[in-house]
């Protein structure tokens, strides 16, 4: 049966279809209809955010700790300008994320109307896809494609421009079901390419598994699959930054992240292992150091489902396109049908030399009795917060790269950070949508205090819905990480990387009607910690931590893995003139 | 590593030494690229070439077969890991159907349409309307100073004529860029 609607009940209803239950949004002008919709109904909730990068980073939070599309809607021109940064962090992190803008009506397209912007054009780099939606009848298959795409294959932002006009007309609603798109990437991988993996494990000396954020967006049966196979086989695994958790921290076979801040013996493993499996990575810059120094020796192997990132920078062996899952399913059934083999002798050499990089201790740092130290403030916060249900959120610098080493994530979902994009401010709007999602757990956003102020005013969306969000500021009164490479880098001439004129932070807390907790004695943190978990609101934690701490272990740029600098080598010329140029 | 069963050869290609290992050599390939025939579309496969910084040579777009395809045939340079990247770069683009590489898929032939505006009077007159009889070029327009000719053929022919063109008072020329097609 043909069902008349508006555009923008259509809006909503296939939104319901979608079994979207959460939209996060900001008003205007162009988007007023869908909003009145929204108005008279209960099966979506709306969240009212306080700027439009912050929906975005909320649906990215949401879509990340859920495994479900985060849905955002704002409205034309500067609506859909501020939404750019959160869209292009989401495809560089492969979020699935469904953006709505309202648009000027389609008889003022091109006008220089009020608030009208080209937003399909402004988004079609920073999308995986887009549309301009010019007719009700067109509205609904619109938006079914759009979660389809956004969802499938390598997921990824898309957005759907709707002019007002097509919002308040009338078209025929279709249903999901009724919709089919031509875009189906291939899931499962090439039999014949996987059994010579196989091959390559039954063989492999000195294998390692490397991991990334494509095994936790395949689902959590491909970590299971993951756990599965490491477990078999007992080869060390690492990760990058964005597949923390798929495989757990306080697992045996865990060597800990990789790349420029990952851990000693993650790094020597990759550089000096003979087999290179890497499962939903995408052997990005800060993961490979030196191109021509990477991994010299190894035999490599890529799992991914998009085909353009295979051979993109490093050449692969061993490349299957397929979904992680699909893989690592047929990829365990032809390992243990052909008897479950691998060089056991080989593997236990292969180990004694991991362990013997494990004993640099490559996270060791100096305790300090009087000032708090990140690291230490880290270590706390896990010790105090582990055995909770636990999300944790970041901002982009020191105080990520500290969280990813000191923090233990044990199961995939659980850890929402801005990776490809690195962008500052992403961290507190993403907690709000990891709150929406999980009422119930506890969200942590570990900041730093330069990025947290980049999206502070969305304080008053986590008062607004009683979000008890915590954030946890590690504040050293500096961009830490451009501070370090100052020092580093460029003479100690710290050029505008101080924060000048902060914030009391327990006062803003308390201006928004939330608690502040200041901490300033390692003596004090415990029972500030403690402090904050038991409050039921959101908590602004200011930590007052050491303001000149770098972050090691290091790869600077333009070095190889086996360049590593450690906490207290020496760091005079460490970045050649050449690495200098690299970012 | 050698007690692994692949061969030794692939492994040399791998990330040691990889900017070097990598075959330099800039490859001119022909891409035919089927789109959804919707709007932006050619905006997604131009933005996609300036975004990474690959190389157009020549490109050229029509509705072809059904209404809702169209065909893009794009002529572009680059080392052969770079011509991989940019088939499987536009693979991605949603509104692709398919991308096929007519260099390498076999034989295929290439057409370009151009005109050519030719000024002179006397003997030079003559001498292109002479060659262009030889490149099988219609006069498409004339007046008493000028021959407008019409040359089809591939894009290397048209290059040739262009450049007997020039001494005899080539003033303007348009070109439509390569269509092409596989051969069979």
């Amino acid at each position: 049966m043909a069902q008349i609607m508006s555009g923008a009940k259509m809006v909503v209803q296939a939104l319901i279809d979608q079994g979207v239950d959460t939209v996060f949004g900001y008003p205007g002008g162009a988007v007023l209809p869908i909003y009145d919709e929204i108005f008279q109904q209960n099966n979506i909730k709306h969240f009212l955010v306080r700027h439009e990068q912050g929906a975005v980073h909320a649906a990215e939070g949401y879509a990340r700790s859920t495994g479900k599309p985060g849905v955002v809607l704002v409205t034309s021109g500067p609506g859909a300008t501020n939404a750019v940064t959160g869209l292009t962090d989401a495809l560089m992190d492969s979020i699935p994320i469904i953006v709505m803008t309202g648009q000027v009506p389609t008889f003022m397209i091109g006008s220089d109307a009020f608030q009208e912007a080209d937003t399909v054009g402004i988004t079609r780099p920073c999308t995986k896809h887009n549309w301009l939606v010019k007719d009700t009848e067109e509205l609904a298959e619109t938006l079914h494609t759009a979660f389809h795409v956004a969802k499938t294959g390598r997921p990824g932002p898309v957005l759907v421009d709707i002019p007002k006009d097509v919002q308040f007309a009338d078209g025929t609603y279709k249903g999901p079901a009724k919709v089919k798109s031509h875009y189906q990437p291939k899931v499962k991988g090439d039999i014949k390419v996987i059994t010579q993996l196989v091959e390559a494990i039954e063989n492999a000396k000195k294998p390692v598994f490397y991991t990334g954020g494509g095994v936790i967006n395949s689902g959590p049966a491909a970590s299971q699959l993951l756990r599965e196979l490491v477990a078999g086989t007992n080869f060390p695994i690492t990760s990058t930054l964005m597949g923390l958790g798929s495989y757990p921290a306080k697992g045996d076979n865990w060597l800990g992240m990789l790349g420029m801040h990952g851990l000693y013996q993650a790094n020597m493993a990759m550089h000096d292992c003979d087999l290179m499996i890497n499962i939903g990575a995408r052997f990005d810059d800060r993961i490979t150091g030196r191109l021509d120094a990477f991994s010299p020796g190894s035999i490599k192997a890529h799992v991914d489902i998009d085909p353009s990132s295979i051979n993109k920078v490093i050449h692969v062996d061993i490349p299957i396109v397929g979904d992680v899952g699909h893989v690592l399913e047929d990829l365990l059934n032809i390992w243990k049908s052909r008897g479950r083999k691998t060089q056991t002798k080989s593997l236990i050499d292969w180990w004694d030399q991991i362990d013997s990089w494990r004993q640099i201790r490559c996270l060791d740092y100096k305790v300090d009795t009087k000032t708090i130290k990140p690291q230490y403030a880290l270590e706390r916060l896990e010790a105090l917060t582990k055995d909770h249900d636990r999300f944790i959120t970041t901002e982009v610098g020191q105080h990520q790269m500290w969280a990813a080493q000191y923090l233990g994530f044990n199961d995939p979902n659980r850890w929402m950070t801005s990776g490809g994009l690195g962008t500052m401010g992403y961290g507190f709007p993403a907690s709000i949508g990891v709150q929406v999602a999980h009422p119930e757990s506890l969200v942590i956003n570990v900041a730093g205090e330069a990025s947290w102020l980049m999206n502070m005013q969305e304080m008053g969306t986590a008062m607004q819905y009683g979000l008890p969000v915590k954030q946890f500021i590690l504040n050293n009164e500096r961009l830490g990480m451009v501070r370090q490479w100052q020092e580093l880098l460029h003479g100690e001439r710290y050029s505008q990387s101080w924060s000048e004129s902060l914030p009391d932070f327990v006062k803003l807390a308390e201006a928004f009607g939330a608690k502040g907790i200041l901490c300033t004695d390692p003596a004090d943190l415990d029972d500030a910690i403690i402090e904050m978990l038991k409050y039921s609101g959101p908590v602004i934690f200011d930590c007052a931590v050491e303001k000149h701490e770098n972050c090691f272990p290091m790869i600077p740029s333009g070095k190889a893995h086996n360049e590593m600098l450690l906490g207290d080598a020496s760091t005079d010329g460490a970045i050649d003139a050449a690495g200098s140029v690299l970012v | 590593m050698s007690a692994l069963k692949i061969k030794k050869g692939t492994t040399s290609k791998s990330a040691y030494n990889l900017r070097s290992n990598y075959d330099d050599t800039i490859e001119k390939h022909t891409l035919a690229v089927l789109v959804a025939n919707e709007p932006g579309v050619l905006a997604r496969v131009v933005g996609l070439f300036s975004g990474r910084g690959y190389n157009i040579e020549s490109l050229t777009v029509a509705v072809v077969q059904e209404e809702h395809t169209s065909r893009i045939t794009i002529v572009t340079t680059g080392t052969p890991q770079v011509i991989e990247q940019i088939k499987a770069q536009l693979g991605r683009i949603v509104p692709v159907y398919e991308v096929h590489d007519l260099t390498v898929e076999g034989h295929s032939v290439e057409r370009e349409l151009s005109l050519f505006k030719v000024t002179g009077t006397g003997e030079k007159r003559v001498e292109a309307l002479r060659l262009a009889d030889v490149f099988r070029a219609n006069v498409v327009d004339s007046t008493l100073n000028n021959f407008t000719f019409e040359v089809v053929g591939s894009p290397e022919k048209i290059d040739a004529f262009a450049e007997l063109m020039r001494p005899l008072g080539l003033s303007e020329m348009a070109r439509t860029g390569v269509a092409a097609l596989s051969r069979g």
